[in-house]
């Protein structure tokens, strides 16, 4: 390890890729003391549709609050944009799972899509005109434009997630992480959901999604992160979805339904291994 | 044994030197006729207010509890504050003690943080033990102080129950100041605190210190239950913070509003409050406002426009009112279609939908006045005009619905009608809009058919779709 490197504060150490959308290297992430993550490295290019894939307790959320700065880290670095996370914060944006909220909060869909500008607003400002049509926007973006003045607790789960997606989309930001954006919505809901996020794809941002889906991580994205504490595997989808890879990431776990779903995913591609 | 707390309740059971009290005139104090009565009110009211504001955010962040802690962990301080004061010498000090009781509750707001941290115990445990660890040794100290029998004892016990009725210009200027300053503050993070509360994550995400912001609400309890103390004292100052705020989430659903409409119930339970306990002579001040404030929160539960129960029952009411309507008009157009007979019996409509003969009888009276239905005679009933174009109406909503059914949610022909009966009352324009353009040409000729025979016999109808009907 060239120690002199690390001393002068350089945006990004020679471990790190700075062309990566997000680049982990040594990684432990530990609720007491219980490693969640761990030794992982890892690096996701940009403008990519990426899929990080693993069981239950896998540290898939963990992995992406790490690289949020909300959880802390054991050991490791992680450089998000090619450079520091503290520095490039604006530049991220993030949709959590939709169960950590309270839905019952008293605001509307269009106050919580309007939270993702707060940053750009700055402190002691009041939300503007501006700003409440650029959420407008964002929600008409995601098919809710007629729910806007509805207290969120009035929505429908899809439409709850797809509040949360336009208050990722009013950040405009260039690095995306969801946490399970597809969780318990319905099938139109998620192929709009699908069609937002590939449309920010093909605007060269990049998307990392934690997914709990295999039947639709093979049509769905157009890179794979396998994760079960440890990095499985990693790359572009069609050299990473393999059997192996699986049963290596789910171990005994992978029930029939989901090798099923494997199958299922792997039929409709013509990709299959032996 | 347990001297210290018998003194407690000893205070608490002793009747206010009350300033206003007066000989019980009642429209005095009511119309504020002198000045000590209007110092109280505004006190009270202004205290009111600001716990309210502070409260509301409190219950949003899950921290309710977290003002009864603050309160309790208060006497130490202020009893360690007064033992101090009387061993440099000083006199006594209403702003001394005020100080030593913030340091203690910020103290205590410090532990409970960094023990949810720390530990792995829940919020309540967590809060369980500092609440009573700190008011543990304020009892020690309150002890410790009576044994120590200076004369400017007296006024320790004021901070364990209040003493609204004897509340002085000086300690108005307090709590005005106190409020005012939370007030500021909850302006100028009006933003941040509403995304504190409603999705801390995100907020890390966006950069914005989590824990700077509980800080900050930290503070702004501690400076509310501090001029709380004036008023309702240390054990009940926590009413102050949550009921208002808990009373206000029937009135709302917008946050603005909703601390808006907590500092209003917080005012108004202090004022009255006061009032009953100046008129009263004798029934303790600061038992009184948490009393008339939780009588408001029992108002706001019930009558709520939002989600008290009373809306909440009559909506219920007049949506099954308008469930039983709709069934009814189709099924006599329904029955008309299938006989060509624009006269119908009663029979008929029993047999087409299950109805009991009583309930029937109430939708048909409902929908006569209404002017929808007319009664030929005794029991033949026809539609009106106008009857008649809301039928057709919704016979359309219906079937568009059943033939989206049958079409994408595979339902087997025999169930589609069940179906659509619980979705169709709720089909708004927007949704009928794209039923229409995702059946496209079958809605072209006004309504589609039915997909299913009209009159059910009931020999041949389906077991599991009867089971729900009209209960």
């Amino acid at each position: 390890m060239p120690v002199h490197h690390r001393h002068r504060n350089p945006p990004i150490g020679p471990e790190h890729d700075p062309h990566a959308a997000m680049s982990i290297h040594d990684v432990t992430v530990a609720y007491h003391r219980r490693p969640v993550l761990w030794d992982l490295d890892l690096d996701i290019p940009r403008g990519v549709l990426a899929a990080v894939v693993g069981p239950n307790g896998a540290g898939k959320s963990t992995m992406i609050k790490a690289c949020l700065d909300l959880v802390p880290r054991v050991s490791g670095s992680i450089r998000l944009l090619g450079d520091e996370i503290a520095a490039v914060r604006g530049r991220i944006g993030y949709v959590p799972q939709r169960e950590t909220v309270d839905w019952d909060f008293p605001v509307s869909a269009l106050d919580v899509v309007c939270m993702g500008l707060y940053r750009k607003i700055g402190w002691f400002r009041p939300v503007r005109r501006r700003h409440r049509d650029a959420a407008m926007e964002a929600l008409d973006r995601v098919g809710l434009a007629d729910f806007a003045d509805r207290q969120i607790s009035r929505l429908s789960g899809g439409q709850q997630q797809r509040v949360f997606l336009a208050r990722a989309l009013v950040q405009d930001a260039d690095l995306y992480f969801m946490d399970e954006p597809f969780a318990s919505v319905d099938a139109a809901t998620e192929q709009a959901i699908l069609e937002v996020l590939r449309s920010l794809r093909d605007s060269g941002r990049t998307v990392i999604v934690v997914h709990h889906d295999l039947q639709t991580t093979r049509d769905y994205f157009d890179w794979l992160v396998l994760l079960n504490t440890r990095l499985v595997a990693a790359g572009r989808i069609e050299e990473t979805w393999t059997q192996e890879n699986l049963r290596a990431t789910y171990g005994g776990r992978l029930t029939l339904l989901e090798a099923a779903g494997w199958a299922m995913g792997t039929a409709g591609s013509g990709q299959i291994r032996p | 044994m347990n001297g210290e707390i018998a003194t407690i309740f000893a205070m608490a059971a002793q009747p206010f030197t009350a300033a206003t009290a007066g000989e019980g005139d009642f429209l005095r104090i009511l119309l504020l006729q002198d000045f000590n009565t209007r110092v109280v009110v505004a006190g009270a009211m202004l205290l009111g207010a600001v716990g309210g504001v502070v409260g509301t955010f409190l219950l949003l962040r899950r921290r309710a509890l977290m003002g009864d802690v603050l309160g309790h962990a208060m006497l130490p301080g202020v009893a360690a504050a007064f033992l101090a004061t009387q061993a440099l010498g000083l006199d006594r000090s209403l702003l001394v003690l005020l100080l030593g009781g913030g340091i203690a509750a910020t103290l205590a707001g410090l532990a409970v943080i960094g023990l949810r941290r720390v530990s792995r115990l829940d919020d309540d445990a967590t809060m369980a033990i500092v609440l009573s660890g700190f008011f543990g040794l304020g009892v020690v100290l309150l002890s410790v102080v009576q044994a120590s029998g200076g004369g400017g004892q007296a006024g320790l016990e004021d901070f364990v129950f209040g003493k609204t009725a004897s509340m002085v210009t000086s300690d108005v200027v307090v709590i005005a100041i106190g409020g005012l300053l939370v007030a500021s503050l909850a302006v100028l993070f009006f933003k941040e605190l509403r995304l504190l509360c409603f999705d801390d994550a995100f907020a890390a995400s966006l950069g914005r210190p989590v824990m700077g912001l509980d800080l900050l609400l930290l503070s702004m309890t501690v400076v509310t239950a501090l001029v709380g103390l004036q008023a309702v004292g240390l054990i009940l100052v926590v009413a102050l913070l949550v009921i208002p705020a808990a009373a206000a989430r029937f009135l709302t659903d917008d946050l603005r509003w909703t601390v808006a409409g907590s500092s209003i119930i917080g005012a108004m339970g202090c004022w009255v409050g006061v009032t009953v306990s100046a008129a009263a002579p004798g029934l303790p001040a600061g038992a009184m406002i948490v009393l008339a404030t939780a009588g408001l929160f029992v108002v706001a539960l019930l009558v709520g426009p939002k989600r008290g129960l009373l809306p909440r029952w009559s909506l219920g009411r007049s949506l099954r009112r308008a469930v039983g309507r709709d069934h009814l008009l189709r099924s006599m157009l329904e029955c008309r279609e299938a006989t060509g007979n624009a006269e119908i019996t009663a029979d008929a409509l029993i047999t087409n939908r299950f109805w009991s003969t009583g309930g029937l009888a109430g939708l048909l009276r409902v929908a006569r006045r209404a002017g929808e239905v007319i009664q030929i005679d005794r029991d033949r009933w026809r539609l009106t005009d106008r009857g008649e174009i809301e039928a057709a109406a919704m016979v359309r909503n219906h079937r568009l619905w059943e033939h989206y059914l049958l079409a994408y949610a595979h339902l087997a022909p025999s169930h589609v009608d069940r179906a659509a009966d619980r979705i169709e009352h709720v089909l708004d324009p927007v949704l009928v809009r794209r039923l229409e353009t995702e059946l496209g040409a079958l809605v072209d000729a006004g309504s589609p058919a039915s997909p299913h025979p009209l009159i059910e016999d009931p020999s041949v109808g389906d077991v599991g779709a009867t089971g729900g009907e009209d209960r």
